[in-house]
Parts: structure tokens; C-alpha cells; sequence
């Protein structure tokens, strides 16, 4: 019995917390580029200052949180929609429409990154259409720009938002709604005054399911983006590969950390609220 | 003739696939009455409720509320209002909120609403509960707030879905009391659903019996209950025996209390002899099943007047008596 307990603990620390004081210690340690590993433990700031400093770095923050959240409410504004019709939905036809919604997951990620490179490509899918059709002889590329990372970005993970919000929805009670209108909503009223802020739980959610994960994407801005489009996690893979900068690679992981645990505080809170008010 | 109806229900049907739920029902409801609509589970009286509120829309027939066809009027446009049977409050505002819920939709200035909201509140008697949540009240005080709710809206015609049936048996004869003296104090017009037919007889002044999805009898709780038209209902409003009459396919409708039971034959139009199979002494009144020589069964109520023991056990032999005009001939 204690042994089961304590499982998920050493699981914990031997796969998560170990490796993370491995990361935490080379990020205040210094570069060293002629010993294996190329690091040289020690106590210093340089990693981080130069991280806050150069402009480099506090523009892949800014266009990263940027991208995110913009990619957090386009995935919002079409979730919120889906989510409701799956959840008003005939109950024998919700668990196709989950399963469409979930289907994705089935195929690689990678995969279907890929997929999007072939549809958004100079000859790709979407050109050769748009030439087919006549309605752009010369049409750009999306490849290569920040639109096709965000085109990405909502694609990847719009199920994380749908998931969350029909969890909610689903569970309001459709008798709310007929007594608001009784009352004399009209349905546009009710749906603000009584479904989304029923809601809200999902909501809440769904966007951190969504943004957080998505501040630190690398595959999809380094696959989908060119080199104007600056994202932290992607800075992060080339301090690490291309200059082989182990300390600096890992100071951005210790920030982008620290970056997301309000957020995730803040997720936790939610769902302790919403377990409370049951 | 000026005409006292606020609600004629003409030829009202709703059909849910294969099941008709409401079948051709047609009903006028007095201004200012409480009427009940009585019935079993399934007999259709939850959906004619849900018909005059308009979260159902008739297959055919036709509503009309205070001269006003409500044919094609949504929910939020009828000047009608519902108690839930599960109250739905809203469970993300407190009571204040909850009441004054109808009144920021009509957009009234919020001074008035304030008033309105503070007004219904000290009618249910839940001044003191304005800002506690749904979920901090107990089942007696949600049923107020729900009642406050629709009421703070002073609506033309309030329909009430099984009010009592979510309170435990304690709180329900004191709220019974509690919604007629309000309904007569303020005068309104109330049609209540319930499947508990002591609950319509003790309240409404007039009540229609339901039986799969037609309207069976309307009448008075006395009309109903010694004036049953058919079987169903003699037999569903409280305890009847059915006896034949001579031999053709006619019926009397008798009620225990109105036969007499004695150890003697007693003197009356009617005496039968027979052998007690059942006793249950009920504190107020016993109830007797008794064997007849010719076979049947008939129930016979005793109301303990004195407070000497029962005097009549099981098995023992005795007569039964009853006046010429105890009994109703049933219509069908």
C-alpha cells in the first residue's frame, strides 16, 4: 500500500525534479564550449541579464505571448460555437462529434504539421486551388509567415479548448435557460447572463490549455514559420543545437517556466472553485 | 357579458413522436383562481404547463391569456410566469440577484428594483437571506426564492410545476397554507401541477383530472370527490368502491366513510352482511376491508371519535349500512 502511494513521488522526483535541478544548476552555470558537457557549473547572472537584455530574446517573449494569445482567442471564438452544438446536441450523436473533434490525435503530430507545409507551400495545395479557380493568378505564400504559425497553432490545438468547454456546457442545466426566458430573456440575454458565466470554468480552461503550451511551441514555428517569425521555444532549440549554448538554452527554460506558473496558479484556483461550488 | 376568463385552452394538442402527450384539451381558467391540474405520471399535465409557458409549442389548438392568442409568442414574451418543479435558481448569483432577475430584464432603474426585490423578499420571509447563495439554502427557503422570483414579476397567471413535491412532509402542509393565502392575497391567478390529489383538493378551488393527455373532469375538490364522472376518477381521488348496479353495465361509486359499519343490521336503505379480512387502525380513523356474502371487497372508514379502543378485529362478522343517496352513479 505505501509502495503505491509513493510510486507517483518517485516518480515525481526522479523524472521531473531531478531534471529540473539539472536544468536550474546549468543555467547559472557558464559556457564552456571545449569540455563535454559544454558547461561550467558555477553562480552567475550572465545567462539571465542577457536574456532581459538583448533585444533579441525580449522580442521572442513578446511575439511569443503575442502569438499565443492571439491563437488562444481565435481558438476560443471557434470553440465556444462547436462546443455548444456538440453539447445541444442529440445525447446518441455527442460522442461521434467528440470523436471527430478528437480524431486528429489519432495521426502524428508531426504529421500533420507536415500536411500543412504540402496545403500552404508556394505549389501547394491551397495555391494550386487558388490558380485552379482563377481567383489569384500570383497568390503569396502563407508558408513561411506568422500567419501560417498561427494557422498552425489554432489547428494544434483547438481540441484543447472544445474539450474543457463542452465538459461545461454539457453539464448546464437546460431548465436555467426556460427560466430566464421565462423571466423574460430574450435567448441572446439568456446565453450572456446565464450560460457564459456557467461557463466560465471551461472557458478559464480551455484558454490555459491552449495558451500555455502554446507560448513555449517549437515544431509548429519552426516548420510553418520562416526566420522573421520569432517564438521563445524556438530560440530556445537553437541555443542548444545551433550554438550548443547549454547554460543560456536552459535560463530561457527556467524563465518560460517562471512565465507560465501564474497562469497555472491560476488554472488551479479555477478548478478548486469550481470543485467547491459542486 | 364581460368575460372572466384569463385562459381558454381550445383544442390543445402535442404530440412527441408517437406518444401524444396532450390530446384536444380544452379548459377556461377563471381570473384569480388556483386550479390544479391532477394526474399520474405521463397523464400530459407537465407538458400543458409547459404549453402555456411556451417552452412547448402545440401541434394544434390554440392558448389564449388575457384575450391575447399566444400562438407564436415566445417564452420571454408572455406575460406569464413559472416555479420550476427543480426551482432553477440561478446558482451564480445570491438571492437578491435571483429575484431582481426579471426586472433588470424588463430594464427598470435599478432604485426600483431595489425596492421590488427588498418588497418580495420580506413576503417569503427571506429578508435576512438576500445575499447568501442558491446552494447555502436549505430546500424550504429555495422553494421561496423561486416563488419570489416568479412573483416579483406580478404576472398575470403564475403556473407552478409540483411545488411541494421537492420539500419533505413536515414543511409541505405549512407551505400548502402558505401559497393559498398568498395566492388569495394577492389575488392572482396560480395553475398549479401535482400527482398528489390530497395536495389539489386542499388548495385549489377547482381542478381538472388528467388521464393520458385528456382532460377527464373539471369540477370542484366536493364535485370531484363525490361527483366522480368515471371510474378513473373515482378511483384515482381518494378511495372508492365500485359496486354494480342490477345487471346491466351501470355503476355506483361509494365512499368508505359514507357506509356505516355495525354489529347489528342497521337500519338503513341499504344493508349488506359481512366478515372484516383487513383492520388498520390509521390514529384518526381506521380502515376496514370487508368481505360481503356475495363476494365482493368493500373498503369502510371509521373516524375514531371516542377515545375507546376499536371494537371491531379481524374476522369478526358484522353488517353494513348506507343511506339511499350515499353512493354516485358513474357516467362511464
Amino acid at each position: 500500500m505505501r509502495f503505491v502511494i509513493a510510486l507517483p513521488f518517485v516518480w515525481l522526483v526522479v523524472f521531473f525534479l531531478l531534471p529540473f535541478a539539472l536544468v536550474l544548476a546549468i543555467a547559472f552555470g557558464t559556457n564552456a564550449p571545449d569540455s563535454a558537457p559544454p558547461v561550467a557549473l558555477g553562480v552567475s547572472l550572465q545567462n539571465f541579464t542577457l536574456l532581459f537584455t538583448d533585444d533579441l530574446y525580449v522580442a521572442a517573449w513578446l511575439s511569443s505571448l503575442r502569438i499565443a494569445a492571439t491563437a488562444t482567442v481565435v481558438c476560443l471564438l471557434l470553440g465556444y460555437p462547436m462546443a455548444y452544438a456538440i453539447a445541444r446536441a442529440d445525447p446518441r450523436r455527442r460522442p461521434l462529434l467528440l470523436m471527430l473533434v478528437i480524431l486528429p490525435f489519432w495521426t502524428s503530430f508531426l504529421i500533420r504539421v507536415y500536411a500543412w507545409m504540402g496545403l500552404l507551400a508556394e505549389n501547394g495545395i491551397l495555391n494550386q486551388f487558388l490558380r485552379w479557380t482563377g481567383l489569384a493568378s500570383d497568390p503569396g505564400t502563407i508558408l513561411g509567415t506568422e500567419w501560417a504559425v498561427q494557422l498552425g497553432i489554432v489547428y494544434a490545438y483547438l481540441p484543447f479548448m472544445v474539450l474543457p468547454l463542452y465538459a461545461s456546457l454539457e453539464k448546464l442545466d437546460t431548465s436555467l435557460l426556460e427560466a430566464a426566458a421565462d423571466l423574460g430573456a430574450k435567448p441572446f440575454a439568456a446565453f450572456l447572463t446565464v450560460t457564459l458565466p456557467l461557463s466560465l470554468p471551461g472557458i478559464v480552461a480551455g484558454c490555459l490549455l491552449v495558451f500555455i503550451p502554446a507560448v513555449g511551441e517549437f515544431v509548429i514555428p519552426d516548420l510553418l514559420g520562416g526566420t522573421d517569425t520569432l517564438m521563445i521555444g524556438k530560440v530556445l532549440w537553437d541555443e542548444f543545437f545551433t550554438n550548443a549554448d547549454w547554460p543560456l538554452a536552459s535560463a530561457v527554460a527556467i524563465c518560460l517556466l517562471v512565465l507560465l506558473v501564474g497562469p497555472i496558479a491560476l488554472f488551479q484556483r479555477q478548478q478548486a472553485k469550481s470543485l467547491e461550488r459542486r | 357579458m364581460k368575460d372572466t376568463s384569463i385562459v381558454r385552452i381550445e383544442g390543445l394538442t402535442k404530440r412527441f413522436g408517437a406518444v401524444t402527450a396532450v390530446d384536444g384539451v380544452d379548459l377556461v381558467i377563471e381570473r384569480g383562481e388556483l386550479f390544479a391540474l391532477l394526474g399520474g405520471s405521463g397523464c400530459g399535465k407537465t407538458t400543458l404547463l409547459r404549453l402555456l409557458a411556451g417552452f412547448e409549442l402545440p401541434d394544434a389548438g390554440r392558448i389564449v391569456i388575457d384575450s391575447q392568442d399566444m400562438t407564436g409568442v415566445p417564452p420571454h414574451r408572455r406575460p406569464v410566469n413559472m416555479m420550476f418543479q427543480s426551482y432553477a435558481l440561478f446558482p451564480h448569483m445570491n438571492v437578491a440577484e435571483n429575484v431582481g432577475y426579471g426586472l433588470r430584464r424588463e430594464g427598470l432603474p435599478k432604485a426600483e428594483i431595489a425596492l421590488r426585490v427588498a418588497a418580495a423578499l420580506e413576503q417569503v420571509r427571506l429578508s435576512d437571506y438576500a445575499a447568501r447563495r442558491p446552494a447555502q439554502l436549505s430546500g424550504g427557503q429555495r422553494q421561496r426564492v423561486a416563488l419570489a422570483r416568479a412573483l416579483v414579476k406580478r404576472p398575470k397567471l403564475l403556473l407552478l410545476d409540483e411545488p411541494l413535491a421537492a420539500l419533505d412532509r413536515k414543511l409541505r402542509e405549512g407551505t400548502r397554507f402558505e401559497l393559498v393565502r398568498l395566492q388569495e392575497e394577492l389575488g392572482l391567478t396560480f395553475i398549479m401541477v401535482t400527482h398528489d390529489q390530497e395536495e389539489a383538493m386542499s388548495m385549489a378551488g377547482r381542478l381538472a383530472v388528467m388521464d393520458l393527455g385528456r382532460v377527464v373532469q373539471v369540477g370542484t375538490p366536493h364535485e370531484v370527490y363525490e361527483r366522480p364522472r368515471s371510474r378513473f376518477v373515482a378511483d384515482f381521488i381518494g378511495i372508492a368502491n365500485i359496486l354494480p348496479l342490477g345487471d346491466s353495465r351501470r355503476w355506483l361509486a361509494l365512499r368508505p366513510e359514507k357506509i356505516a359499519l355495525c354489529a347489528a343490521r342497521p337500519d338503513t336503505a341499504h344493508a349488506v352482511a359481512g366478515r372484516i379480512v383487513d383492520a388498520a387502525y390509521e390514529g384518526d380513523r381506521s380502515l376496514y376491508r370487508v368481505a360481503v356474502d356475495d363476494g365482493s371487497l368493500l373498503s369502510v372508514s371509521i373516524a375514531n371519535v371516542g377515545r375507546t379502543a376499536e371494537t371491531f378485529r379481524r374476522g369478526q362478522s358484522v353488517w353494513l349500512g348506507w343511506a339511499a343517496d350515499a353512493g354516485h352513479e358513474l357516467e362511464e
